[in-house]
């Protein structure tokens, strides 16, 4: 088998150094922005005397602030609130990762049961759902195999199984799958079909299309909503206290307010963590975003 | 074409009395066509006459309304026994796709792989096969379709030619029996397509067995053994190009070729 040589070479798409600097650039004077001037000059007073107004102002209490920012309580409710957020989170992520296969399948039962459960946990309200899970122990005290109507084979108490760190979770996780699951099927639909039949025509199979090609090219549009739906949940954790969870940031700050009847300044150790731990996980996001997007989003500029 | 070996004498592909309906749209009015081995078959006529359908329905991306599509002699999509078909398994039907190897108009190659990527893809993951094993195979193909320095480049960074040859070498790289080429110089800038016929033109002189859909007259009078003209879904007329683009018999071919030749 002969290889072709055909007449192009591989395109130089830069140009060498030198051919720059054989060129005399335009010199520009760049355009004056007297507006931008102006406009920071206004914001830099207001961003001042808010600033003065919370600093100076006692109300805040911003020695208590300092006094609580770290406190034990504090720092174990920033731990756990993280840790509902991942696991609910996860949770949510294989619900909904199922709930799109199967909406997407060709069992007309398996798609409805995914329709009916993305109707139903996005039909109702987060608080709810988190007071049924609170429940839950109550409505059914034991948790158990048996023949339907008749004797049972194996059982445990409910409250060994669905503590209220596990009512919690499953409130925020399946609530949350059903959000993600509607995102999720639309980073799938925004893919050209011809992927899928450039795939097939190789011979490979639904499942190793699904993995291979539609998933890592979904997650590119899957990824920012989804960032976006974990912040959400973060705070979504101070919902939890429905159940009732005790342990979180939120109920552990008002405790504290409670106690020594100052709320606001426990309000802003409050949103200092939850903001702290938000800038993270945008850093985190960043990098997420910057691997799938290999390939597709514009990154490298060659010339320069 | 020699036909010595009785296996040889089977057709590559042969199509019976293949349908294919749109919901009520009939895109496919009965075709019969037969691809002898090694034999270039190149598909002429007006957009939407149905030139892509048929190309789609022999490697399976569409599923046949009525008729027989046979590959080397095998049924393609259902066994017949006691006179019914009975629908392959996917898993069954994953394999008969890999005897034909499908080149698109729109490249339609995978954006978050590199153009080496694209090509072994198919090799590991369906055929299995040893990643080391697999990349020197793709850079092999890829030397071969004149692209050994852009194994490493991502498709967007791929002028639409360059795309095409990595789109030909991926499908080549499962070893099909069969090229299917869906209009593959379409979508190109008029500069790009000599590149991409050039390496098709190397195929043919392997001896590959191909099919082609094309809007290049000249090309397919240069490569093709056997011409067909389609019109609304049926094939009005075929034969051997040279023949057939100089003396076309029906009215129909004739007016198509008096408005591209």
């Amino acid at each position: 088998m002969a290889s072709v040589t055909t007449a192009m070479a591989a395109p130089s798409d830069e140009a060498p150094r030198d051919e720059k600097q054989q060129v005399r650039l335009n010199e520009v004077v760049p355009r004056r922005h007297p507006g931008r001037w102006v406009a920071a000059a206004l914001l830099a007073i207001v961003v001042m005397q808010i600033a003065h107004g919370v600093i100076v102002n006692p109300n805040f209490h911003w020695n208590v602030f300092w006094q609580y920012l770290f406190a034990p309580t504090v720092i174990a409710g920033v731990g756990w609130t993280l840790a509902l957020t991942v696991i609910a989170m996860l949770v949510a992520i294989v619900c909904a990762g199922i709930l799109v296969l199967m909406r997407d399948s060709d069992n007309p039962i398996l798609r409805t049961v995914s329709w009916l459960w993305i109707w139903f946990f996005r039909g109702t309200p987060l608080y709810t759902q988190l007071l049924f899970w609170g429940l839950f122990a109550i409505l059914f005290p034991r948790l158990s195999i048996s023949v339907p109507f008749g004797p049972e084979i194996l059982g445990v108490p409910t409250d060994w199984v669905v503590t209220a760190g596990v009512a919690a979770i499953l409130g925020l996780g399946l609530c949350e799958s059903a959000y993600l699951a509607e995102i999720f099927r639309a980073g799938f639909k925004a893919i050209d079909r011809g992927q899928t039949e450039a795939a097939q025509a190789i011979g490979m199979s639904r499942g190793r299309i699904w993995w291979r090609i539609l998933l890592p090219q979904a997650l590119r549009t899957i990824i920012p909503p989804t960032g976006n739906e974990t912040i959400g949940m973060l705070k979504g954790t101070a919902l939890v206290l429905a159940v009732p969870f005790t342990l979180d940031l939120m109920f552990a700050t008002s405790a504290i307010a409670n106690r020594i009847y100052l709320p606001v300044p426990m309000l802003m150790v409050a949103a200092f963590w939850y903001l702290v731990v938000t800038s993270v996980m945008m850093v985190g996001q960043f990098y997420l975003e910057r691997h799938f997007g290999k390939g597709q989003d514009y990154v490298r500029t060659r010339h320069t | 074409m020699s036909g010595h070996a009785i296996p040889d004498r089977t057709p590559a592909v042969a199509l019976e009395g293949v349908h294919k309906f749109f919901g009520n749209f009939h895109a496919l009015r009965g075709i019969d066509l037969t691809i002898a081995r090694g034999e270039v078959c190149v598909a002429i006529g007006p957009s939407g006459s149905g030139k892509s359908t048929l190309l789609r329905c022999i490697n399976q991306i569409e599923e046949i309304s009525a008729g027989r599509v046979r590959i080397g002699g095998t049924l393609q999509g259902y066994v017949e026994r006691n006179g019914r078909l009975h629908e392959l398994s996917p898993r069954e039907i994953d394999r008969q796709r890999r005897l034909t190897g499908m080149v698109f108009q729109r490249f339609n190659l995978f954006p978050h792989m590199t153009a080496l990527g694209n090509v072994i893809e198919g090799p590991v993951h369906v055929k299995r096969m040893p990643k080391a094993k697999a990349r020197s195979l793709g850079r092999d193909l890829l030397a071969r379709v004149g692209l050994a320095d852009l194994a490493d480049r991502y498709p967007n960074q791929l002028s639409g030619g360059q795309q095409q040859r990595v789109a030909i070498a991926r499908a080549l790289a499962m070893e099909p029996e069969v090229m299917l080429f869906d209009e593959p110089t379409s979508a190109l800038d008029p500069e790009l397509v000599g590149e991409v016929l050039d390496v098709i033109k190397d195929l043919v002189a392997s001896g590959m067995t191909m099919m082609l859909v094309t809007h290049e007259i000249g090309f397919a009078r240069e490569v093709g053994d056997h011409l067909v003209f389609m019109d609304h879904g049926t094939i009005v007329e075929e034969g051997r190009p040279k023949e057939m683009l100089e003396a076309p018999k029906s009215t129909r071919t004739q007016a198509f070729l008096s408005k591209v030749l």
